[in-house]
Order: structure tokens, then C-alpha cells, then sequence
């Protein structure tokens, strides 16, 4: 035992993230594998209630509990995840490729001169403790293989959505281990001064299961409604097309593509979107896509699991009604 | 206030993406290159800075000799020099290698603040900003929309975008800043700004004059390694719903719950 299968934990509004579980499903098949422990690391402020929930995944959960964690600063977090990385030399480190995970991870990795593969699509073990990360490049138009064959911890953030979630057996209780921060605080460079939500903020784009986006066929901001009508019916998270973007009708968190969002929803349906091969890779790797165009040969039906060929406007208002029947009726 | 902007040539993004068939890398052939769409945020916002503040915006790239194309670019938006890492025991640089050489170059300028794109387009890695920001031992801050400095030129406030939200930071300088959409809107290089660009310096680095053990650069350096390059997995064949559009409406509905079990 001992080296082991490390995962971040993620903490967001005073609840761990959906990534976190994804992360401790893969890592306890990993660490079977390998003969290893899966330890769970949880940072933050006022935390320790969140402990039980790890420790019914992993082995051990080390969890660090400090003023100075409650809000999340690149000093901070890689401070202390550094001094835990180099006191207990896991084989691997694992994280979400969320905002937070790819802020701190690519500093981590340096830090500790070592090898990260960002934004994983897929994991698994090769020879010996060989991790194999699969990762999309250039937006998803092609994959790479990754391997990190001499420097340890082998370092991998991982996109949320992708990897299975395995609800555990009830039967594993891991040990939770305090450790102490040792922050001192005048070594923060950087400090938050302020968050802003978004209204009516929504399921971020990256983490949405479902996906309904927008382009130049909406014609205009105001025609964003009918969208944000289905997304209501259904749960979705309203994206946009480029073409939306730069037209001024959606802000640039909304789009999904190439100089955007790459997204892996359950189901992405597009509306009004031609189809620009930068969009057609940024979500390309969705689970099932749905295309509404009246143009025939759009390219989006190229990759469209269902297509309706029809103005959207016309389309749309009929699906919601269409989803809400069938949701009134589970 | 001097300002350095690292940058990289990437692929259009227009570019139909290739893998050869033995899975060692992607088809180069007839690749048109563009200036990576971060860093060209990362330029104009060194540009408005040095427009306010005074001061330099230096560029610096690590690629082969075509990277030129890019850095010229760059000196026509306005920028006024330009540092050119170009050797072949470069090549193969992961993002820890290829910080690691721009940490060495950037170390013997003298620099208030540096921008990087929030990532390449090609590798989408997102690494390398924050990989510079510690090896330089500096603060970061990523995917910036808003970058205001403060009157006394120690202390940056800005904004990063969050999920669901953005945040707003203070953060002390020098520090790295890696560039997010909607920071910006870049401008077009002018006639009179490309002309002038053909006699800005475009400083040369080798492995030599780097100063780092060739171990220490590209493939050699790097801490990753790419095993295989492969396409995306191919999506089967899509089913167009067509008759009148309550049925077609209704139809997809149907689909979704019943063979797709999405919904």
C-alpha cells in the first residue's frame, strides 16, 4: 500500500462537486489495480463535515482546514497540496479540469517538476504505474495519448461529465486525517476582493448535462427566450455559436467552440447553428446532438444524431410543450 | 511599464485537423498559420497599457522559423520588440518545457507585468501561463477579462471569469495574467504599422544562447510524453424526422426518451 491514487476535492458553495465522485469512482478502479490507496485530499474552511462522504470512497482522506482555504487563491491551494504532494510522494494526483483544477494544477506540476495532462477526456493504467491520459487537441478535431514515464506524482485534470460516477458500496469507512495548513498569509500575492454571480446563473456550460445553444439563425438577442424556455422545461444550460457571440446577443461565457466552451453534455441541441467546424469540435464529443435548421445541407447535420429540418421558431415553442407533456407524465 | 506577451503560432482554426495514419503526429501539409486567438487579446491589451503607462511591449514565441510570421504580426499591431526562440532541441517541448524556456529568456528582461493567451489552440493545454508564473516564482491570475493597474503600478485589480459568475482580484506586481475572450477587442495592424514592423528587431535564441543544458529543452525536457495521436471517434450516422412539424416535434421526443434514453 501507501504511495497511492490522490484526489482533489472540490469544494463549491459549501458542497463537494459532482467531479470530485467522477474523479474517486475512476481512481478506485486505478488504485484496485495498481495495489495502492485512494485518498481523497478536501481543502477548505469549516470542512470537516464533508469528510464522511470521501471516506466512503477512499482509504484515507487528509483534510486541511484553515481560515486562509475558505476562499480559493492560487497561493494557498498549491501551497499546501505542494507540501502533501512532497511528504506523502503519491504515484498519482488527480483533479477536475475546472476553473479552480486548471488554475492551480499547471503550478502544482511545476512546482513539483513534473508531468500534467490537462483537461483528460479518458484515464486508465498501463505497465507497471503507468497512467495512459486521453485528451482532446485542438478542440477535439484529434486526441492525444499522454503518459508521464519518469517524474511522480503523474499529474491529470479532468474534464466533468466524462468519466463514470459509481455510487459506493456503504461498506468502506477510509480514516480522516487532519492536517494543518501552515499558511502564512502575508505569502498570498493575490487576494478576492469580490464575486459576482451571474442572474439567473445557471449549471456552467462545462458541467451541464444538457445543452441548448443558438446561432446566427436566431436573428437576434431577444429570440433568445424560446431557448431559454426549452432550457427551463428541460434543465439545460443555454450556450451560443460564435456567430451569436460576436453579434453582441450572448456574452463570451456563453459560446461553445474552439476560441470558446468545449462541452460534453448527455444532449446538446442546436438551434439556428449552421455548423463552423471550430463549433462542430468544441461539442463534437456531446452524447447525442439534436440539429434545428432549415438549411438542408447545414454541416451541423453532419454530426446530428436527430435532425429537424425547419425554422426554429417554429420548432422550438412545439418541443418545449412536446418535453413538458413528457416530464409531466414521469 | 515593460510589458512582455508570449505568443504562439498555431493552426487556423478553420484548419481541418488530419492524424497520420501511424498515429506519430497530425498532417502539417498546407496548413495556413495564424496568430493563437488568446494571445492576440494578450497583445492588444500590452498595447493599451503601454499607450498609458509608456513603456514596452516585448514579444516572445518559442517555434520554428514560420513563428517569424507571427511575431511580425504582433510588431505591426504596435508592439515595439520581439524575442524569437528557434532551435530544433526545442522541439517537442510539453508545457513544463516550454515554460522552462521562456522562464530562462524572460528572466534576464526587466518586466512589469506578463500576458499570456488563457491557452493554445492547438495543444489546449493551458499550462503554460501559470507553469512560467511559478518557475519565475510570481503571482498568476487566470482567464482575465478586465485588467485595471493601479495608480502606484504595484498592484493590478482585475477581473477572471468563474463558473456561473466572475471574480475580482488584487494581485501584486510583476505578475503573469493569462487572457480570456471578452478582454479585448484587438486591433488590425495599420499599412503604416506592418511597414514599420519590418525593421523591428526580432531577437534570435538558440539553444546556445539560451543558457539551459540541451536536456533541460524540448522532447528532452519535457516531463510528458504523447504516445498517440488519434481522430475523434466517428459518430454513427444521424436520422432526419421529417412529416409535419407537430409529428416530427413529437416524433424526436419520442426518440429521445426511448432510444437515445436521454431524456
Amino acid at each position: 500500500m501507501a504511495k497511492g491514487i490522490w484526489v482533489f476535492s472540490e469544494v463549491k458553495d459549501g458542497n463537494i462537486r459532482k467531479i470530485t465522485f467522477e474523479l474517486l469512482s475512476q481512481g478506485k478502479k486505478m488504485a484496485e489495480k495498481l495495489g495502492e490507496e485512494l485518498v481523497a485530499v478536501l481543502l477548505g474552511s469549516g470542512v470537516e463535515g464533508l469528510t464522511g462522504r470521501l471516506a466512503e470512497y477512499a482509504d484515507k482522506v487528509y483534510w486541511v482546514d484553515d481560515p486562509n482555504l475558505a476562499q480559493y487563491t492560487t497561493d494557498a491551494y498549491a501551497t499546501v497540496l505542494t507540501n502533501l504532494l512532497k511528504e506523502h510522494q503519491p504515484t498519482i494526483f488527480l483533479c477536475g479540469a475546472t476553473i479552480m483544477g486548471k488554475d492551480f494544477s499547471p503550478r502544482v506540476a511545476a512546482r513539483l517538476q513534473t508531468g500534467l495532462a490537462t483537461d483528460c477526456t479518458g484515464l486508465s493504467m498501463g505497465d507497471n504505474d503507468l497512467l495512459i491520459a486521453k485528451r482532446p487537441i485542438y478542440a477535439g478535431k484529434a486526441f492525444i495519448e499522454v503518459s508521464c514515464p519518469v517524474s511522480r506524482p503523474q499529474m491529470a485534470s479532468v474534464r466533468p461529465n466524462v468519466l463514470e460516477m459509481v455510487p459506493p458500496d456503504g461498506a468502506k469507512k477510509g480514516a480522516t486525517i487532519k492536517v494543518e495548513a501552515k499558511i502564512d498569509p502575508a505569502s498570498l500575492r493575490t487576494a478576492v476582493v469580490e464575486v459576482v454571480k451571474a442572474a439567473g446563473a445557471k449549471v456552467d456550460l462545462t458541467e451541464a448535462e444538457i445543452i441548448v445553444s443558438g446561432g446566427r439563425g436566431m436573428k437576434g438577442p431577444e429570440n433568445f427566450r424560446v431557448l431559454e424556455e426549452l432550457a427551463e422545461a428541460i434543465h439545460a444550460t443555454v450556450g451560443a455559436s460564435r456567430a451569436a457571440v460576436d453579434s453582441g446577443w450572448r456574452d463570451h461565457g456563453d459560446q461553445v467552440g474552439q476560441t470558446g466552451k468545449v462541452v460534453t453534455p448527455n444532449l446538446y441541441i442546436a438551434c439556428g447553428i449552421s455548423g463552423a467546424i471550430q463549433h462542430l469540435a468544441g461539442m463534437g464529443s456531446s452524447k447525442i446532438i439534436v440539429a434545428v435548421n432549415k438549411d438542408p445541407d447545414a454541416p451541423i447535420f453532419q454530426k446530428a444524431d436527430y435532425g429537424i429540418v425547419e425554422d426554429l421558431f417554429k420548432v422550438v415553442p412545439v418541443l418545449t410543450e412536446e418535453f413538458k407533456k413528457l416530464l409531466a407524465e414521469s | 511599464m515593460n510589458i512582455i506577451v508570449c505568443m504562439k503560432q498555431v493552426p487556423d482554426t478553420e484548419t481541418l485537423i488530419k492524424v497520420k495514419p501511424d498515429g506519430s503526429g497530425i498532417v502539417t501539409d498546407d496548413i495556413k498559420y495564424i496568430m493563437n486567438p488568446y494571445c492576440e487579446f494578450g497583445v492588444e491589451e500590452a498595447l493599451r497599457i503601454k499607450e498609458k503607462f509608456g513603456g514596452q511591449a516585448i514579444l516572445v514565441t518559442m517555434g520554428p522559423q514560420r513563428a517569424v510570421e507571427t511575431l511580425r504580426t504582433g510588431l505591426a499591431m504596435g508592439a515595439d520588440r520581439s524575442i524569437h526562440l528557434n532551435d530544433p532541441a526545442f522541439e517537442g517541448a510539453d508545457g513544463f518545457a516550454t515554460a522552462k524556456a521562456l522562464a530562462e529568456v524572460i528572466k534576464k528582461e526587466t518586466y512589469d507585468l506578463i500576458l499570456c493567451g488563457k491557452q493554445a489552440v492547438d495543444d489546449d493545454m493551458a499550462q503554460v501561463g501559470p507553469s512560467l508564473a511559478e518557475l519565475l516564482n510570481l503571482p498568476h491570475v487566470t482567464l482575465v477579462t478586465k485588467l485595471e493597474i493601479g495608480p502606484d503600478k504595484k498592484k493590478a485589480k482585475v477581473e477572471r471569469e468563474i463558473e456561473g459568475g466572475r471574480e475580482v482580484i488584487e494581485v501584486s506586481l510583476p505578475a503573469v495574467f493569462t487572457c480570456q475572450k471578452g478582454l479585448n477587442e484587438p486591433r488590425y495592424a495599420s499599412l503604416p504599422g506592418i511597414m514599420k514592423a519590418k525593421k523591428k528587431e526580432v531577437k534570435p535564441i538558440n539553444l546556445a544562447t539560451l543558457g539551459l543544458p540541451a536536456d533541460q529543452v524540448g522532447a528532452a525536457g519535457s516531463k510528458t510524453r504523447i504516445l498517440k495521436h488519434t481522430p475523434p471517434p466517428s459518430r454513427p450516422p444521424g436520422k432526419i424526422i421529417s412529416g409535419e412539424m407537430l409529428d416530427a416535434a413529437k416524433n424526436l421526443v419520442k426518440l429521445l426518451r426511448e432510444e437515445a434514453k436521454i431524456i
